[in-house]
């Protein structure tokens, strides 16, 4: 029953409270009468049952990214690494 | 100011290399573990992220998931169901609730069943949807049949808000809403009570995460420190899943046991203010809810605040709503999934008697819960 798809909102009607947001180009409304934070047309939402719960904080999200990004790049060279010490304990090199 | 895309979360959370990074992270970590670590993922959403990308064969064989409470759905028991039933059954009620509800078995039958007998039962995507139907049908009773976690319970809450601020006449509630820290520490202290090694059945928990968007990672608080067992508040994608079981590995290995988020882009430490201020304006706790396969629980459950008397299902037809207590079915040991002492292909009716078309128990009725889970992605066993 939970989807964690996040939204992008995409118009926002003041007099009701309701968003209308973006998710994987399904275009939903939801209120926005449970959100704590002020939410402007581009920010990106967690939809759950019909309302807005929550901003996803796109630094947390970007930060996320960039570690994995990083992890994936040291364990490659850490491959590497792996890769041509082995080869240079290779018996048969010759 | 961003250049955050909508492509970028999926596919980040979701990539396939960073699953593998932290794979190699983890099993290089597991090598320094002194023992086998069982991992507690108490929502069905992570278990569902689990089975669905297959992440317990990408792990060490000393780390191992057992499946928590799960769904709401799956917790509710025949009686909760059976007043849903009964009050469906009356002429002037539109009986409205969410999701998967409508297919679990009470002892009469389901909601569906009901609704085939003539009851005019609707699913809705979001309790807002209570407003048009009162609206359209004045005449008309309308019951909302609220369920869910801490998730859920402000909207109910801000449906509630609606109807009194804008003096809606016909929308009453009949509330099933329960809370996760009790339900999780009812996991812990039974254990006298069930086999001796039960307490070793849960060495860290995954926190639900859409919980602790509203109440905050907070609530966890406790079970690091009174109980030692580290809690990692954990997003839905398989990313977010493996790093938070890399986190988890971590602490043991460095002898710590705290409560991290890994899921900050969305949890915070305090959650959601309004969320919770409308909850209590409304809601306070009951002593006792029953919770299927765990049997009565303390606190674990809300009701409307007395002053509410007026909009509470409960109060108004307590005289026809049933008060027996029911016995789940003999085979079905959804009980013993739900407290992580079993796994669903133990139970010996598992994809026999009980699958999805022919649910026995609501662990197979909920499309997130665990022998549904087990069914769907069985083949990744
Ligand atoms: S309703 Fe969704 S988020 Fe809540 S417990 Fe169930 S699966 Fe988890
Ligand atoms: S397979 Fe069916 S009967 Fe067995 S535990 Fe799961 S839900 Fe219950």
């Amino acid at each position: 029953m939970c989807l964690s798809i996040p939204s992008k909102v995409t118009h926002i009607d003041e007099e009701s409270n309701v968003c209308t947001v973006d998710t994987m180009g399904v275009e939903r409304k939801a209120s926005l009468d449970l959100i704590d934070q002020p939410v402007v047309i581009g920010d990106y939402v967690l939809i759950h049952i019909g309302f807005a719960m929550n901003k996803i904080d796109e630094e947390d999200a970007l930060a996320s990214l960039e570690v994995y990004r990083e992890i994936i790049e040291k364990m490659e060279e850490e491959d590497r690494r792996q890769a041509i010490l082995e080869d240079d304990n290779c018996p048969n090199r010759g | 100011m961003s250049d955050l895309q909508l492509k970028d979360l999926y596919d980040g959370f979701r990539d396939p290399d960073t699953i593998k990074a932290f794979k190699k992270i983890i099993d290089e970590d597991a090598k320094k573990l002194e023992h086998p670590i069982n991992i507690m993922e108490v929502c069905g959403g992570h278990t569902h992220t689990i089975m669905k990308y297959g992440i317990p064969q990408l792990l060490p064989d000393n780390i191992n998931f057992v499946h928590g409470p799960g769904c709401p759905v799956c917790i509710m028991p025949k009686e909760r169901i059976d007043h849903a039933y009964v009050l469906s059954m009356q002429e002037d009620v539109i009986l409205v609730t969410l999701g998967d509800m409508i297919k679990v078995p009470g002892s009469n039958g389901s909601l569906q069943d009901a609704r085939s007998k003539g009851a005019d039962v609707r699913f809705v995507y979001s309790p807002l949807d209570c407003l048009k139907i009162a609206n359209e049908n004045k005449d008309k009773k309308i019951v909302f049949f609220a369920i869910g976690f801490e998730t859920t319970t402000p909207m109910t809450a801000a449906l509630m808000d609606t109807v009194i601020k804008q003096d809606i006449k016909n929308i009453y509630f009949h509330i099933n809403h329960v809370t996760v820290p009790e339900v999780m520490r009812e996991l812990i202290d039974s254990r006298d009570e069930h086999v001796d090694s039960y307490n070793h059945q849960i060495d860290a928990f995954l926190g639900p995460s859409h919980v602790s968007v509203i109440s905050g990672s907070k609530i966890y608080e406790e079970f690091p420190r009174d109980y030692k067992k580290p809690v990692v508040v954990a997003g839905f994608e398989p990313v977010d899943v493996m790093q938070s079981i890399s986190m988890i590995v971590k602490q043991f290995i460095e002898n710590r046991c705290e409560l991290e988020i890994e899921y900050k882009r969305l949890v915070s430490y305090d959650g959601n203010k309004k969320a919770q201020d409308l909850i209590n304006i409304y809601f306070e706790k009951i002593s006792l809810f029953k919770w299927r396969g765990l049997g009565n629980i303390k606190d674990s459950g809300l009701k409307l605040r007395d002053e509410y008397a007026k909009y509470d299902a409960e109060v108004i037809y307590k005289d026809i709503l049933p008060i027996a207590q029911i016995e789940d079915h003999k085979l079905c040991i959804c009980g013993d999934i739900l407290r992580g002492m079993a796994s669903p292909p133990e139970c010996t009716i598992f994809g026999t008697a009980c699958k999805p078309s022919t649910p026995i128990g609501s662990c197979m009725v909920s499309s997130e819960g665990a022998c549904a889970a087990y069914y769907k992605y069985g083949n990744l066993l």
